[in-house]
């Protein structure tokens, strides 16, 4: 580990001035002006960066090669997520899969007393998320909840591809693979507008 | 109880409905210091067995039990504890932990109190095992581990951090839900937070000229991640690695946390240990979904990192009584902005007839928890007290209704509008709508 400082040359003199601020009987500020640091980060390799790299972006990068069926997920799905996300994708407790987001549809009238138990079904991954491969993303570095990053990639497309299913926007026949993910149009793309100020959309 | 007596020279109306002038509010010294009388001494020679009134309580004369290594709250205020969302159960998939903000004084909450939104758990990180990694459109790709960066120079400031779902009750329930100050506004509390200028690790790193955002990412069993543009990050972020003084708590992201100043506390990534630097947004869950705000037109507004001007009055506040009827109480709470300091609050005692403006107590700090006050006389009906907080850029809190109609109904983050607390004839007090 390198251990040399780099303390900028003039540290000695901005130290004198703060001790002679103090000796004023000024109050030292907050050293959040400070101009000093140190640099001890040792190099890193891109062997040793790439286990790491699981975010995968809207562009398709860092997407994993690999396949699966919305039958195979149908089968994923209720071995390991209906537990939370329920039968159909929107009970609970978990967050909702499918559907609008909102307070109720009118093919399913249970849907506000299901609110009133979990709030968080306001919201619904299908309705709201903009791009298919976030769904991928996330299903592969956090689900299941009980056990996180134990399903193979195969098993994540199969997963991400059920729930577009669930949601139209996959035939029931579909498999999805790195490439035919790219061409899912997620509703919420369109609905979608920015608070902060640089970014395009 | 006693009934209030109002130790002051004289108390100016400065609104209706009780609201008092502050700078009239000063204690009377003269009634205690001529009542003092001057007992003579007689000298004699009888041999005395009195002694001190052994009526005294017992832990006045018994020796103290022993101090402990790691100190504790009294026994007698072992009920002051944070509390779990109904919704959210610890086991479920994610915990809301709200902080008992009634209870509280000053601007920092103790560091076992601090509320605590957890998506996957509180992970057990072995900082001996734990390292930082920063990757992606820099010169050089680096990685450090905790004592490395304990051995950087840092930073401190006292800091308030909101969970962009603070309130949400009040934002998308049809009626007001009778709940107290710490179910309805305990997901916001403040804390001196140290560590290193982030900008100094990406300096030491190298940005490249396409660097624009980076996904920061924590070690917890769900790798939680945000997009956060770079200006941020160049500006006041740190890798935040003590809190109030000692370690952060597992809860708060140990070994070490991002922190952004005045933005939702999602964004605050816990148990940091990699930064993507990129040219764009990832788009990960929490960016995708429950982060975002639907807006009345249905449109979903992405990236809302700031938590605007917002203000809550503590005492008096939710299922809390007043003991007094036609009383004297100091009206207490807090007020915070995103954006920079609190500039004024103004309480209301009528509803929001008329205001007043409350005292600020200092300091006064930039994206921090500030306590305001004001005294008042409750003349025993029922009425209705307001708080509204402006910042230094002039950012009001809106009425409920205005903040509504920006929003689809359903809508439930960035809830800043004025808080209302209904006080009945009994001295209850209740959550309302102003």
């Amino acid at each position: 580990m390198p251990s040399r400082f780099l303390y900028p040359r003039c540290l000695k003199f901005m130290l004198s001035c703060l001790l002679l601020v103090t000796a004023l009987g000024q109050v030292a500020a907050y050293a959040d002006d400070a101009t000093y640091t140190t640099d001890l980060g040792v190099a890193l390799s891109p062997s040793e960066v790439s286990p790491y790299e699981i975010t995968i972006f809207p562009s398709g990068k860092n997407l994993p090669e690999g396949k699966g069926s919305v039958k195979q997920g149908e089968g994923l799905y209720q071995n390991h997520c209906m537990m939370c996300h329920g039968e159909e994708g929107d009970e609970g407790p978990a967050a909702r899969l499918k559907g609008s987001d909102g307070w109720f549809s009118f093919s399913d009238p249970l849907r506000v007393l299901r609110i009133d138990k979990y709030p968080i079904l306001l919201i619904s991954v299908g309705s709201l998320w903009p791009y298919a491969t976030s769904i991928f993303d996330y299903i592969r570095r956090a689900m299941p909840h009980y056990a996180p990053k134990s399903l193979s990639n195969d098993e994540v497309y199969a997963l991400t591809a059920y729930i577009l299913y669930l949601n139209d926007l996959l035939a029931k026949e579909s498999v999805l693979n790195e490439e035919t993910i790219l061409d899912i149009s997620m509703p919420g793309k369109q609905r979608s507008v920015s608070a902060w100020p640089e970014i395009e959309l | 109880m006693k009934p209030t007596n109002v130790r002051a020279k004289s108390l100016v109306p400065v609104a209706r409905g009780g609201l008092l002038d502050r700078r009239s509010f000063i204690l009377s010294g003269l009634a205690f210091s001529s009542s003092l009388a001057v007992s003579n001494a007689v000298a004699s020679d009888k041999i005395s067995t009195s002694k001190i009134d052994q009526s005294l309580p017992p832990w006045m004369k018994t020796p103290g039990n022993g101090d402990t290594e790691y100190g504790l709250p009294s026994k007698y205020e072992n009920h002051i504890k944070r509390d779990v969302a109904e919704h959210t159960p610890e086991t479920s998939i994610f915990s809301i932990w709200h902080t008992p903000i009634e209870n509280q004084r000053g601007i920092i909450t103790p560091n076992g109190l601090h509320f605590s939104v957890n998506h996957n758990g509180v992970p057990d990180i072995d900082p001996q095992k734990h390292k930082l990694m920063i990757h992606g459109l820099v010169d050089k790709p680096l990685t450090f581990d905790v004592e490395s960066l304990l051995r950087y120079p840092m930073v401190s400031a006292i800091n308030f951090l909101e969970c962009a779902g603070n309130t949400a009750p009040n934002a998308v329930s049809l009626t007001p839900l009778d709940q107290t100050a710490q179910e309805l506004f305990g997901q916001v509390s403040g804390a001196e937070w140290s560590g290193i200028p982030l900008k100094h690790i990406l300096q030491e790193a190298g940005l490249k000229p396409t660097a624009k955002w980076v996904i920061v990412e924590g070690a917890d069993g769900g790798s939680h991640a945000r997009s956060i543009p770079i200006s941020k990050l160049l500006d006041d972020a740190i890798i935040a690695l003590y809190q109030n003084g000692e370690r952060l708590r597992p809860s708060q992201g140990y070994p070490m946390r991002l922190f952004v100043p005045g933005w939702e506390g999602n964004a605050n990534v816990k148990w940091l240990h990699r930064l993507e630097v990129t040219d764009k947004p990832a788009f990960t869950k929490d960016e995708s979904g429950l982060y975002s705000d639907i807006l009345d037109d249905g449109k979903i507004q992405r990236f809302s990192f700031h938590m605007d001007v917002k203000s809550v009055i503590t005492r008096p506040s939710g299922k809390q009584v007043l003991p007094e009827k036609k009383g004297f109480y100091e009206i207490s709470g807090l007020a915070w902005s995103g954006y920079g300091k609190i500039k004024q609050v103004e309480v209301s005692a009528d509803g929001g007839k008329t205001w007043a403006i409350a005292h600020l107590d200092q300091p006064v700090l930039s994206k921090s928890l500030t306590r305001f006050y004001i005294p008042w006389q409750w003349n025993g009906n029922s009425t209705m007290l307001l708080s509204r907080a402006t910042d230094e850029f002039g950012r009001v809190q809106p009425t409920r209704a205005h903040w509504r109609d920006k929003y689809a109904s359903y809508s439930f983050n960035h809830y800043n509008a004025i808080q209302a607390w209904h006080i009945s004839s009994d001295g209850v007090v209740e959550n309302s709508y102003a």
